[in-house]
């Protein structure tokens, strides 16, 4: 936006407006190249990333639910050395900010592609995916033991050549706890990863090979605008990156006003696939409509 | 591809079943991107977000001269249900057209075999292969008297059997029951679209190579959400909405 009304500078992110699409819901940008071009956005949050190449669940792998949907994709992606060649390679041609999300089964693993990718001249940050609930060892495990996110936090951080954020599970007692305990190390906080749900057919069975998925969705944003909120309210300080259910130009506002930085959207890259660009033009109509100056002007205006 | 359409009619043509006639963009998207029958609108049901995911539903007649295309579904849960109230002069948001259809050939004669909700796409294919002098036949497949819809329209482009699994219009059983009774060396391909387990079977028996038309359970679409995913026999994986929803008999595990 020529007029500067919501730029924002984080962590190895310069962000020419504070709208990006979240990871698992964009691909690595090429299907939705089709649509809009790719500079008009934010920053780019592509599809995790495992050393390996993931098939992924069993099919049905998607539901909806009201006002939402569940998914149970199960991290596929073709690993590191083909991300690497081909899809980061084709999103070389925009000037827009790439997120790198990496999963894992160890430690180790996160290490390793972390440290890989981190490479990438177009990465210019990580987003640490510990909160994946749709595979066994799909990082959820690090998702809800705090010393462990730390500690993984702390080796990646060690490795990587750009800042590091962790994305927040909600399927935890106290998401405050967990972000404190990565704060230690991370250079921004993503949040939400989805919510575990199930739905059933008409014969009273799951129906989802996987049997429970990921809730997203406009559903989920109550419960994502408290989470950002009650960790806004223990850590002023650090970035967030915050996501759920975003549909509108309110909805971002919201998010802003509970103290994030910056909004990913996700579910809705499926509803509406211009979603994003409808966004970021909305938000720039709103601001000079309410004669508001700059975006962060709104930040964290929940709390005053 | 992205287009919101105006709805031209919509009629119920049996138990369910809805027929929704859509214009074309002010752009002519149906000259200028359809390219082959098997081809899938993604329709967004309303414009709140109450529905998320859209509904995938193949084109089942082409309409170059008067510019529209036809849809017909069954209106099973409340998102179909939602797309049936929908009335002439209403609009709708199509993804449109996504997909890899039918390739129209230059062969003598083919066999048609469709089922339940698998039926409409193939009256495009059946339509396009006698447009180029190919003679068709068709075997329909459908549950009950009262389901059955299309009989007419296929009956003008060739030799059609009807089948109802109780017995109650036409044939008594499944498709196979009349597949048997024909025969194979008449034809010189077969293209078929409906339940898996229909599909499955002809994969296996049918003796002459063909095409069937898949579905699963779709996210986006267009490629991004990798939930419609099915397996190869050559052991890769492919996504239905963009590599498919039309494969070549044995190339996917059923």
């Amino acid at each position: 936006m020529s007029k500067n009304n919501m730029n924002i500078s984080l962590p190895g992110l310069e962000l020419k407006n504070p709208v990006m699409p979240a990871s698992g819901c964009f691909s690595f940008g090429q299907e939705f190249s089709d649509f809009y071009d790719l500079n008009e956005l934010g920053a780019i949050m592509i599809k995790a990333t495992t050393l390996e190449e993931r098939k992924g669940n069993a099919t049905p792998r998607v539901a909806e639910t009201s006002s939402g949907m569940l998914n149970a994709i199960g991290l596929q992606n073709p690993g590191l050395e083909h991300i690497l060649n081909h899809e980061l390679k084709f999103l070389e041609q925009f000037d827009t900010p790439i997120i790198a999300n990496v999963a894992g089964y160890t430690i180790e693993d996160y290490v390793e592609v972390s440290k890989e990718i981190s490479k990438s001249p177009v990465v210019k940050a990580l987003e640490l995916n510990i909160s994946c609930p749709n595979v066994k060892e799909g990082g959820i495990q690090f998702g809800t033991d705090p010393e462990v996110a730390k500690e993984l936090t702390r080796r990646v951080k060690e490795v990587s050549e750009v800042p590091v954020y962790v994305k927040l599970s909600p399927n935890v007692t106290s998401i405050v706890e967990m972000a404190e305990a990565v704060a230690a190390y991370a250079d921004g906080i993503t949040m939400i990863n989805t919510l575990v749900g199930m739905r059933l057919d008409n014969f009273g069975k799951p129906i989802l090979a996987n049997l429970t998925g990921g809730l997203s969705g406009p559903a989920i944003k109550p419960v994502a605008i408290n989470m950002v909120y009650q960790v806004r309210k223990a850590l002023p300080e650090i970035p967030i990156i915050a996501m759920g259910g975003i549909a509108t130009v309110e909805d971002i506002i919201d998010f802003i006003s509970v103290g994030a930085d910056a909004v990913a959207i996700g579910t809705m890259n499926f509803t509406d696939p211009m979603i994003c660009p409808k966004l970021i033009k909305g938000l720039d109509e709103y601001l000079e409509k309410n004669n508001i100056a700059h975006l962060s002007d709104l930040k964290g205006r929940a709390f005053v | 591809m992205n287009y919101v359409l105006e709805v031209l009619s919509q009629e119920m043509i049996a138990d369910n079943i809805y027929k929704m006639n859509i214009k074309d963009s002010d752009d002519n998207f149906i000259k200028k991107e359809l390219k082959s029958p098997g081809q899938f609108v993604h329709v967004r049901v309303g414009n709140k977000t109450e529905h998320v995911l859209r509904r995938p539903i193949s084109i089942s007649e082409i309409d170059k001269d008067k510019h529209f295309f036809t849809i017909v579904y069954r209106a099973e849960g409340s998102g179909t249900k939602e797309m049936a109230k929908l009335e002439a002069g209403d609009f709708v948001d199509c993804l449109v057209p996504l997909g890899r259809g039918y390739t129209i050939e230059d062969l003598d004669h083919v066999l048609i075999v469709g089922g339940g909700i698998g039926v409409p796409p193939l009256l495009e294919l059946a339509k396009q292969f006698n447009d180029r002098g190919v003679k068709t036949t068709h075997v329909l497949g459908f549950r009950s008297k009262k389901d059955v819809f299309y009989e007419e329209e296929f009956n003008t482009y060739g030799k059609t059997y009807i089948v109802t699994e109780d017995g109650s219009y036409g044939a008594k059983g499944f498709v196979t029951h009349v597949l048997d009774t024909l025969n194979m060396s008449d034809y010189d391909k077969f293209y078929a679209c409906g339940p898996k387990i229909m599909l499955s079977v002809l994969d296996n028996t049918l003796p002459i190579p063909g095409f069937i038309s898949l579905e699963e359970r779709m996210g986006c679409g267009f490629g991004a959400c990798y939930a419609c995913v099915c397996q190869k026999t050559d052991g890769t994986q492919v996504k239905l909405c963009t590599e498919g929803p039309v494969f070549e008999k044995g190339e996917i595990v059923l």
